[in-house]
């Protein structure tokens, strides 16, 4: 089986895929809902972390324990708490972004059953040094914490070969975006989104291999592959993607996806954690260095400044924005960002998400009136 | 049965138009502030305005000049001025309201003054966050960040250490605005004011234990603006006095709030201002009154907190533990608190599309209190600001419904 079915497999069937990696590893498994959750920690434990997105069906059990006006991440999540779907799951992390992931975790540690539950309440602001130093606190609170959750000893070396692993994946997947954005022929919007889901989902260790694997052979394809200077290049942002359908209706209409905004995309594998000094000091710096979620405060602009430098370095045309409707904190960027973009000359189209997506037709319209103009 | 004037005149509360009367004086003075070279700042209803009055700085709050905004039904107006300039209006209706009203000077007051400074707390949720930052860009000015971590559980020694170094750099941030260092004797001064007046705020609550209870939550939404807004000053100690005052005069003397108090309901959530009179009404004629709520009590909530001699040392767990910084099952317990408190019949919850935090949570808060206390509970969708999110005619069936199974259920 190549890489990219190992990786499609196992985005389409991901319970399959994590309760069967239980059974093998007899390893742990750790779900959690937010690009801040510490990843590296829950390795170091001898645990599996494994991000989830939403659910793929039909809301009915969450709808008694959260408002239509939330979002479908936080409904879905809870949804499939709910119907016990995951409950192949040891535990659960909760990281304080929003409102509304902020009473997911409440409902989740009142409602559901199985594995622990474990709050991570990180800083709000990360340009202060009480806040750095708060940061660091949090994360050896939540070692300890969850360290006792898993009955595991977290020892410094673990987290050291975590780091490592992590680091490395971050490394390959990062390549793999830039040998992308170079020529975007090399591989398709919808099997780089299945990649980069994937590595939220899967083994860690056979994740870093696979990708070391992708990496050369696309080197090899790149030295081949003839660049193509039709297409139009653009930049996705927002929070979550759910939606690979949307990368083929793009490419068809002429567009290819150079890179992202997003935190299951370019914010998953942005920076590095120092291999130097403390692990814990180390992660929590990354936390802070990393590209901001609007759910953050890290200055006024550093968002806008972000994406204008992304479409800069990428040479793209425009920005398509996906937000859900009922993201509170991206609904709040966006008109500002919208102005700087403006000002900046790039063109923007703003698709409100909900779930399930706007008929097939519509959005192709869209795609393509868009492309036509920038 | 409508009643007659005199009666109505008997029942109207005496100190309300000495409120209206601060209130308004405070508003010239904040509006004036330029020309009496005193500063203004904005900031968020939960956030620690005590060390403002110390330092002299003029507070002003958005979230009461959004209540004011609906109140005077200006809401939808100015949210579909947002929605114009691009925010979603799915955002809260305050926030939408004041980011529109500060590039039109719109509102029932003209807009408010122009901040010189920014102050946010988020222990009431991250909107303010959000909304703080726009504003911040807007106006160009300073921003401080109170981060009051949330508490779902517990109040983490991690958290502790955190909030406490961010009281020492408030201050320095206010004394770099102002120029000129704090008078630590008046800063613990206003503490002490500002924790009498919690607990003379208290103390009025309170006084709707009474049967028939002398005010209504109504009244309480109305009266709570001084707690809010000038909080750490005598002038709000002094009126609340007054207004305690009142309310055991009205228990003396056997007046209610309401003409026929038969059952006693208890409001959650923040309130719908556009329709505050329709609402009473419509729960009088039911001989129904409000009598408590949990937006008002959320400035006195965490009074067990202070040190009122050790004021800006305490207030730092204080305003980490207040109402919404708090779980789900610890609100479901103060709300149980309250039925009993209250002798409550019936709870009634707004879920209120505007604030996540607040209602996010609402259906196991309602499930807990069924359980528990075995007492009606009714929801109402609607907003606090925004009109069209509420439905008089559904809301009205459903408030009659849930009275007719209040009034099987008691006799
Ligand atoms: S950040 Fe937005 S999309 Fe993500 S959980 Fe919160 S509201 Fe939903
Ligand atoms: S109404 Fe809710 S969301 Fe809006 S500012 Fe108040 S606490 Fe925040």
């Amino acid at each position: 089986m190549d890489g990219m079915t190992e990786f499609r497999t196992i985005v389409d069937q991901p319970y399959e895929y994590l309760q069967k990696l239980k059974n093998r590893s007899g390893k742990k498994m750790v779900g959690y809902v937010c690009s801040y959750t510490p990843e590296e920690i829950i390795l170091a434990a001898g645990a599996h972390p494994a991000r989830f997105f939403g659910t793929k069906r039909q809301i009915h059990l969450a709808d008694s324990h959260l408002q239509s006006y939330s979002c479908s991440v936080v409904r879905g999540v809870l949804e499939e708490g709910l119907s016990g779907r995951i409950g192949f799951l040891d535990g659960m992390v909760f990281p304080h972004t929003c409102d509304s992931i902020q009473r997911l975790s409440d409902i989740w540690r009142m409602n559901i059953p199985f594995g622990f539950h474990l709050d991570l309440v990180l800083p709000v602001k990360l340009n202060t040094s009480s806040a750095q130093d708060y940061m660091v606190d949090v994360l050896k609170k939540f070692r300890t914490d969850l360290g006792r959750a898993l009955k595991a000893d977290i020892t410094d070396d673990a987290l050291q070969k975590a780091i490592q692993t992590m680091n490395a994946i971050r490394q390959s997947i990062r390549e793999i975006y830039e040998m992308r954005s170079r020529n975007p022929r090399l591989m398709s919007g919808a099997d780089l989104y299945t990649l980069v889901r994937a590595a939220m989902i899967m083994d860690r260790e056979r994740l870093a291999s696979l990708l070391a694997q992708t990496v050369s052979e696309m080197k090899a394809g790149a030295a081949r592959a003839a660049e193509d200077g039709s297409l139009k290049r653009l930049v996705l942002a927002g929070g979550i993607c759910n939606h690979p359908d949307i990368y083929p209706m793009i490419e068809e209409a002429g567009g290819a996806v150079v890179w992202d905004d997003f935190c299951t995309g370019a914010r998953y594998f942005a920076e590095p954690v120092s291999e130097e000094g403390d692990p814990v000091s180390g992660i929590a710096g990354r936390l802070i260095r990393r590209v901001v979620c609007p759910a953050k405060h890290a200055g006024l602009d550093r968002r806008a400044r972000h994406i204008i430098r992304l479409v800069q370095e990428h040479n793209a045309r425009g920005v398509i924005f996906l937000l859900f409707k009922f993201c509170d904190p991206h609904a709040f960027d966006y008109p500002d960002i919208k102005k700087s973009m403006d000002e900046a000359g790039i063109p923007v189209l703003l698709l409100e998400i909900e779930d399930p997506l706007p008929g097939e037709g519509q959005l192709r319209t869209r795609f393509e009136a868009f492309l036509e103009m920038v | 049965m409508s009643e007659g004037n005199s009666e109505k005149e008997k029942r109207k509360i005496k100190s309300e138009k000495k409120m209206r009367d601060i209130m308004t004086a405070y508003y010239i003075d904040a509006k004036t502030a330029r020309q009496n070279n005193k500063k203004v700042a904005w900031i968020t209803s939960g956030g620690p305005v005590e060390p403002l009055i110390a330092m002299d700085i003029i507070p002003v709050y958005p979230e009461n000049h959004g209540a004011m905004i609906g109140a005077s039904k200006m809401g939808v107006d100015l949210c579909e001025k947002a929605e114009k300039m691009g925010y979603s209006n799915d955002l809260c209706s305050y926030a939408r309201s004041d980011i529109s009203c500060a590039t039109v000077n719109g509102g029932p007051i003209g807009g408010l003054p122009e901040p010189d400074m920014l102050v946010c707390c988020n222990n009431i949720c991250g909107t303010v966050l959000k909304w703080y930052e726009v504003q911040a860009r807007y106006f160009n000015i300073p921003l401080f960040i109170f981060d009051t971590p949330f508490c779902h559980t517990e109040y983490t020694k991690e958290a502790k250490r955190y909030v406490e170094r961010q009281i020492g750099e408030y201050v320095a941030f206010l004394e770099s605005v102002c120029g000129f260092p704090m008078d630590q004797d008046r800063m613990k001064e206003v503490g002490r004011v500002s924790f009498e007046g919690q607990k003379l705020w208290q103390e009025v609550l309170d006084t709707a234990v009474h049967k028939p209870s002398p005010m209504t939550a109504f009244d309480a939404f109305f009266h709570l603006a001084l707690i809010v807004t000038l909080r750490g000053t005598q002038q709000t100690i002094d009126y609340y006095r007054g207004l305690l005052a009142e309310m055991k005069d009205r228990i003396e003397a056997g007046i209610g709030a309401i003409p026929r108090e038969q059952y006693r309901l208890l409001w959650d959530n923040l309130p719908i201002w556009y329709r505050m009179k329709w609402l009473s009404q419509k729960f009088a004629e039911h001989d129904a009154c409000l009598v408590a709520d949990t937006y008002t009590s959320a400035w006195c909530g965490a009074m067990k907190y202070i040190d009122e001699n050790k004021f800006l040392d305490s207030m730092a767990e204080a305003y980490s533990r207040i109402y919404l910084n708090i779980g789900v099952d610890e609100m479901a317990n103060m709300v149980i608190a309250m039925i009993d408190k209250y002798q409550v019949d019936g709870f009634v919850l707004h879920s209120n599309r505007s604030c996540k935090p607040y209602s996010l949570g609402q259906f196991d808060i309602q499930r807990i209190v069924e359980k528990e206390r075995n007492i009606p509970c009714l929801m109402i969708e609607a907003d606090m600001v925004d009109e069209r999110s509420f439905s008089e005619s559904q809301i009205s069936t459903r408030i009659d419904a849930f009275m007719e199974i209040i009034k099987d259920r008691k006799n």
